[in-house]
Order: structure tokens, then C-alpha cells, then sequence
């Protein structure tokens, strides 16, 4: 299994987290985050999410920042998933998993990579809700922005 | 020469595809691909000033040259997670 991956298809997060424990062994801390399609947002109530993505872009944007966590967290490894396509209310549209001796390190590069995920990663939300439908747009992606990149850094250790 | 423009998101709901076989004049740059489209399709440029843009899947800038082949992404600001 991939430790990055950009995808339809339902999310596992066993067998994610089996595959960078494995690579990890020996390590005493995994932190996981897993992203679910809410039923609500912005007053809006949800039918579901299509996710899209510029697929070989996300996959190299995603390896930038496991490069960045690399060098943030020496010590950590991390994995993750991005589901694609139609996704129904409840079920997961991303999964995270952090590896690390210790818990901070663990959770901070959890935290980290769904920030950064938000700021560069090329994939959008098409939001269907009860009227109509939307997409959604939230940051200008700069994987340069070295301004985002430190507030991403700031809230992982927060 | 000719590029393949890639667009997402609502600029892809907006221009009507996905992707388009464009012929521009040498030489080019993201700029001019933009520009072109922009005289064909108009609604597009409320894009100009919030999205990202790549060249052969890899990020860039307006200012980058573009060559015979290339796949230039225009990207609205992005939703994931």
C-alpha cells in the first residue's frame, strides 16, 4: 500500500496505519486523523460531497509535504489518503497517520499535514445540499508561501 | 504550437470542459495561454487574481514559458481534506 494516495474507492485506516507502523517499528506513538463528510456547512444542509482533483499534482503536493514533515520531524513518518469522487454524508474523505517515538512529534505532524492538505493540495469539494450545489473554495494554493507554511507549522504545535 | 489547457473545479464548469486543444503563437507563457482564454471565454477572468497554475503537473507561475506539448492547468483556490 502507497503511503500517498489520491484516489476513488473507500478509505482503509488499518491497513494505512498498519503500513507506516511497519515502516516505523519500534516507535511508541500514532496519531491519526480521519476527515468525514459532514451533513451541515455554512447553514446549508448536505446531500454529499463529489471530490475533485488534479490527480498528479495532489500526489506531488502531497510528497512535498510529507518532504516537509520530514524535515520538521526527522523523527516521524506519515501517511496519507485522499479519497476522490462522490462521498456520502459520514463517511471518510481523508485519512492521516502519523508515526513517531513520542506523542508530540506524532500529533504535530498529524495536525501539519491537514493544514498544509488545505493550503496546496489541487483537489476541490463540490458540495450537494438541499437547492443546489456549490464549489467550494478556500485557499489559494503556493506551495512557496513560506507565510502559510509557518502558520500551518504554528498550529501543529500549538 | 499547440498545449492542452486543463481546468478545474468551476473554472471547468464555467469554460464547459475540462481540457482543450489550444494553438498559440511562440513564444508563450502561462500569461498569454490565459489571456487567450480569457478572449474566448470572459467569465473566466474573475479567476486571474485567486488561482494557482501549473505546467505539466507541476506548479509555476503566469510568467513561465510554455512549450509545443505542454499541459497548462489553471486551478481555482483549492477545497480538499
Amino acid at each position: 500500500m502507497p503511503l500517498i494516495d489520491v484516489a476513488p474507492g473507500a478509505l482503509d485506516l488499518p491497513a494505512l496505519t498498519r503500513e507506516v507502523t511497519g515502516q516505523r517499528a519500534g516507535d511508541g506513538a500514532v496519531a491519526s486523523f480521519i476527515g468525514l463528510v459532514r451533513d451541515h456547512n455554512q447553514g446549508r444542509r448536505v446531500s454529499f460531497l463529489d471530490y475533485e482533483a488534479y490527480q498528479p499534482l495532489a500526489v506531488r503536493a502531497l510528497h512535498r509535504i510529507v518532504e516537509e514533515i520530514r524535515q520538521a520531524w526527522p523523527d516521524t513518518g506519515v501517511g496519507v489518503h485522499h479519497r476522490t469522487g462522490r462521498i456520502e454524508i459520514g463517511d471518510a474523505s481523508i485519512i492521516i497517520v502519523a508515526v513517531s517515538p513520542h506523542r508530540a512529534n506524532a500529533f504535530a505532524a498529524c495536525r501539519y499535514m491537514i493544514e498544509r492538505v488545505k493550503q496546496i493540495v489541487p483537489i476541490w469539494k463540490h458540495e450537494h445540499f438541499e437547492g443546489g450545489d456549490v464549489w467550494l473554495e478556500g485557499a489559494t494554493a503556493d506551495p512557496d508561501d513560506e507565510s502559510a507554511r509557518q502558520a500551518a507549522y504554528r498550529i501543529a504545535c500549538a | 504550437m499547440r498545449v492542452t489547457v486543463r481546468l478545474f473545479a468551476r473554472l471547468r464548469d464555467l469554460a464547459g470542459s475540462g481540457e482543450l486543444i489550444r494553438d498559440v503563437e511562440g513564444p508563450a507563457t502561462v500569461q498569454s495561454v490565459w489571456r487567450g482564454l480569457v478572449a474566448e471565454m470572459p467569465a473566466l477572468g474573475e479567476y486571474e487574481r485567486t488561482m494557482s497554475v501549473a505546467v505539466n503537473a507541476d506548479y509555476s507561475r503566469m510568467s513561465a514559458s510554455v512549450s509545443d506539448g505542454d499541459e497548462v492547468a489553471f486551478l481555482p483556490p483549492v477545497s480538499g481534506g
